[in-house]
């Protein structure tokens, strides 16, 4: 998918993505030559299927982890599939906040293991040494995280 | 004036999303996790309950046994039951960038469905459930893509892919994968097994898939008919086998050797 700005015959160029709410993914276009700026909203099952695409409007600065897409995905997941629940002592690894780790703990057993190491690298990545709710809202936005 | 609007191919400038580029990323991701594979083998039927998982399991164990290394993935994604029938149990052990197989009964390396999914739920995916018809084949299709090529296969002589009935799983496999898989095909001795193979088989072969050849379960019991013959002489396939109920360790042996 491209967008077009008719008027300057440009190509927009990506800006920025977003999770607004209610299942709509936002990604926002600006033509370089005029500045105008035009938003792409997805309904639930247009971003749904981006998802089960694998795929990350926006692209992604992290890896992928191995079966991201079950495990983001798939809603009857056993608690005990993966045994990656130890928390990894690697160096330089960012802290998390009481309350990010709070939120992290509602995340189900299934895909946690899998949540807390992209967040882990997305801080590291960025030189981040807490991560608290805010900054797991903005990976999650930067990343198309969308169901996780 | 009109409007000038270019085709999607005409805009070349960089797009930091690269779709493309991350759909290329996933299928190199998937042949290079299979690079050490020897071959791969499709157990196939157009028909359900004719035992492709039971005969993938046995024929598993028994080029296992015969000194093959061999790796089982379940691609019956709704259904699975190889790894019971393997004695492959998890946890899915998750390394640097993979997840490891289980290593079932004579050192089967399996994956399966079952490993991820709660005792007795179905397959279940987030999402709207109004439109789940227009995702849902997307989302099997990227947990058959992350099977192959998130798991750490390692160095196989073999790697056995069980299909669910039909054939349309056997479509994505052959999308997924470089080359289309060879193919072994299961039924059993009723004609209507043969109609059903029969449409499998074509499909397999019109897709560029080398057919191995036909075997016969559940054969000289109650059921009647000759299906796996039938099959064979259209095919020009060799009838690997016929195994009866209850097949014991040198049926599955002779199977082996003629794979």
């Amino acid at each position: 998918m491209k967008f077009l700005c008719v008027e300057c015959d440009r190509q927009m160029t990506f800006e920025e993505r977003g999770l607004p709410g209610d299942g709509t993914l936002a990604a926002t276009f600006k033509c370089p030559a005029c500045g105008r700026v035009v938003a792409m909203l997805t309904n639930p099952m247009e971003t749904q299927l981006v998802a089960s695409l694998g795929v990350k409007i926006g692209g992604t600065t992290i890896d992928s982890e191995p079966l991201e897409t079950i495990r983001s995905q798939v809603t009857t997941g056993r608690d005990d599939a993966f045994d990656d629940h130890a928390p990894r002592a690697t160096p330089h690894a960012p802290r998390w906040s009481s309350e990010a780790e709070a939120r992290l703990a509602r995340v189900p057993t299934f895909v946690r293991g899998m949540v807390k190491k992209i967040y882990g690298d997305y801080a590291k990545e960025r030189g981040i040494a807490e991560i608290t709710p805010a900054v797991m809202d903005t990976a999650r936005t930067e990343l198309g995280l969308e169901g996780m | 004036m009109p409007l000038n609007i270019r085709t999607y191919h005409e805009l070349t400038e960089a797009d930091r999303s690269g779709l493309g580029a991350q759909v290329g990323a996933q299928r190199r991701r998937v042949a290079e996790r299979l690079a050490s594979v020897q071959r791969i083998v499709a157990v196939m039927s157009g028909k359900g309950g004719v035992g492709k998982s039971f005969v993938t399991a046995g024929l598993a164990r028994a080029l296992a046994r015969a000194g093959r290394r061999v790796g089982a993935l379940d691609a019956d994604l709704n259904g699975p039951t190889l790894a019971r029938l393997l004695e492959a149990r998890g946890p899915l052990a998750v390394t640097a960038g993979a997840v490891e197989p289980v290593a079932g009964a004579d050192g089967v390396r399996c994956v399966s469905m079952a490993h991820l999914l709660e005792d007795g739920k179905p397959l279940a995916f987030k999402g709207p459930e109004s439109d789940a018809f227009i995702w849902r084949g997307a989302l099997e299709a990227a947990a058959l893509r992350e099977l192959l090529g998130d798991v750490a296969w390692g160095a196989l002589d073999v790697l056995l892919v069980d299909l669910p009935p039909g054939i349309g799983r056997f479509h994505e496999l052959a999308d997924l994968l470089p080359a289309p898989p060879d193919v072994l095909t299961v039924t059993i001795p009723t004609i209507e097994s043969a109609e059903a193979v029969r449409r499998a088989l074509t499909a397999a072969r019109d897709r560029g898939a080398r057919l191995v050849g036909v075997i016969e379960n559940m054969s000289g019991g109650a059921f009647a008919g000759d299906a796996g013959d039938v099959l064979a002489r259209e095919f020009a396939l060799p009838l690997l086998a016929r195994i009866p109920f209850g097949p014991g360790d040198a049926v599955w042996q002779a199977l082996g050797e003629r794979l």
